[in-house]
């Protein structure tokens, strides 16, 4: 039995706008996303006494956001070099964090000028010390690099091809159109995305996320004080980090990871459903980690929504569109609504679920799945009403 | 002749073995002398058995191609533009152990799962030789 089952809730959300060029400083990104979080639920500056993020040196210290906001006591501050992986970790360990009696409320937040700033995906240090001296000096650089080789792997493997690819771009794309948050709201047809230029094969354009500045903030307080806030708890229902064996020196290392063709979500899994209770049929809509295409069809075939192989043709005919049978990335994704490491998937999640998400809304919702990661490892949640 | 501008492996005491070999046209890796376990890249301990003492033995320098990409829009691209499309591939080496080259003297359109490698190396400057990987000619 998971300790933390519903005990603890998202009762508030916030967020910036989502663009190429800020124009403003990282700090004041992540302030504007906590202060909206903060009003969202009805709470006070001064009641927050915790702060959870992530980085890759392109954000800023927890402290230097408490600081500008003005809360009177941060008792709890953790910065973790991270990639997209803790996007969920970051919630789960506010949940921790309180449960531990560390803090009673917190903030967890993603800030980044990851286009105008430090882009993720234009490449990454040439100088190849550590682990990357076996990599960068073949030309193998960037992370749309790292995973078309993943994606390579699954295609030998499963004969998984660009059509299936294009789906999950497309259907994204559908998503994004009612959607005031997100970059790219123009619709896409699979003749777009088979004319998309060809950057890294088998990856097209169409199947690599949008670097995006922005920030995303997410409050975590008690199920029992949420459901006194202004806002209707969204509970944390369960949740689960990891991996598998040789994770690798750095999030780019998979050089030993036992099969490209599959990920973290395949070593989580088990965990992620005994935590909630809940098994994949019990899933009514899913956000799922889509920094590119392929991440996707690996974290649906390891999260049991189908068998190991069978994500291509699971993703086709429909399933996976806001009237399917699995509606994924409602927001339209990593890929189409903007790329704040993750956590704008839990911002969607939680708009699903308070019934808040206007005209992407699915209706009748009770249960929603996010994840967070590609490559080595990950994490995920299960979040109800 | 303009200076090489990719990146160069910054070797380490750990790596420098490696690197040493390729100087002299050799693929090296660990083998633990306590279990026999092959490694690559390089680490202190063995993850089989924890021991730290280990010898560098040369690879044959024959695998398989694992899974490859081939590069098409060039990042940085003052330092790919005249390269591309080039070929990255994660190498299967005979020994059990996968390594990350370039496989050259084949279109990129050629390479194919499993396709059979040996290696080759490249000096790209005074200090640094690559191993990288071609085709191994098919049998008469
Ligand atoms: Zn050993």
């Amino acid at each position: 039995m998971y300790a933390l089952r519903d005990k603890y809730a998202i009762a508030g959300i916030g967020w910036t706008e989502f663009s190429k060029n800020s124009g403003r400083t990282v700090r004041s990104l992540a302030s504007e996303a906590c202060l909206k979080a903060i009003d969202d639920s009805g709470l006070k500056v001064a009641d927050i006494d915790g702060f959870v993020s992530f980085n890759f040196n392109d954000s800023v210290p927890a402290i230097s956001v408490a600081t500008e906001i003005g809360v009177p006591a941060a008792r709890y501050a953790n910065d973790f070099l991270s990639g997209g992986n803790a996007a969920n970790m970051i919630v789960l360990t506010a949940a921790a964090v309180i449960e531990a009696g560390l803090a009673e409320t917190v903030l967890c937040y993603r800030a980044m000028n990851g286009r105008s700033g430090f882009r993720l995906g234009g490449g990454r240090d040439l100088s190849a010390h550590g682990i990357t001296q076996f990599t960068a000096p073949f030309g193998w650089i960037t992370y749309p690099q790292a995973m078309a080789m993943w994606c390579r792997r699954h295609m030998i493997e499963y004969g998984t091809n660009s059509e299936q690819l294009g789906e999950l771009a497309v259907t994204f794309r559908s998503n994004a159109v009612n959607n005031e948050r997100a970059m790219q709201r123009d619709p896409i047809t699979m003749d777009d995305y088979r004319n998309s230029r060809m950057i890294v094969e088998p990856f097209r354009m169409l199947d690599i996320c949008l670097e995006t500045d922005g920030a995303c903030a997410v409050l975590v307080t008690s199920a029992e004080r949420a459901r006194d806030l202004k806002r209707k708890p969204v509970y944390i229902t369960g949740g689960a980090y990891g991996g598998g064996p040789n994770q690798g020196e750095d999030l780019f290392d998979a050089i030993r990871w036992p099969d490209q063709s599959h990920n973290y979500a395949k070593y989580i899994a088990d965990d992620l459903w005994r935590s909630a209770g809940m098994g994949p049929s019990d899933i009514d809509i899913a956000q799922i980690y889509d920094c590119f295409t392929y991440s996707v069809l690996m974290q649906l075939e390891g999260l049991g929504f189908c068998k190991e192989g069978e994500g291509g043709p699971f993703v086709q005919g429909g399933r996976i569109a806001r009237d399917g049978a699995l509606p994924l990335n409602t927001a339209g994704g990593l890929l189409s609504e903007g790329y704040i490491h993750g956590l704008n998937h839990v911002i969607e999640a939680v708009q699903q679920l308070r019934g808040d998400a206007g005209a992407r809304q699915v209706a009748d919702i009770e249960t929603c799945l996010t994840t967070a990661g590609a490559m080595t490892c990950g994490s995920a949640m299960v979040l109800r009403n | 002749m303009t200076p090489y501008n990719k990146p160069l492996p910054a070797e380490n005491v750990e790596t420098k073995p490696f690197w040493d070999a390729c100087r002299q046209g050799k693929l090296s890796m660990q083998r633990c002398k306590q279990c026999g376990h092959h490694r690559f890249p390089p680490t202190f301990y063995c993850p089989k058995c924890n021991s730290p003492e280990h010898e560098w033995i040369d690879s044959k320098g024959l695998g398989s191609v694992f899974s490859w990409i081939v590069v098409r829009h060039p990042v940085p691209r003052d330092v790919y533009a005249a390269d591309v499309p080039y070929v990255v591939a994660l190498i299967a080496l005979d020994e059990g152990v996968r390594i990350p080259s370039n496989i050259v003297g084949v279109e990129p359109e050629k390479v194919t799962a499993g396709m059979r490698v040996r290696v080759i190396f490249r000096q790209v400057t005074p200090e640094i030789t690559l191993p990288l990987f071609e085709p191994v000619p098919e049998q008469q």
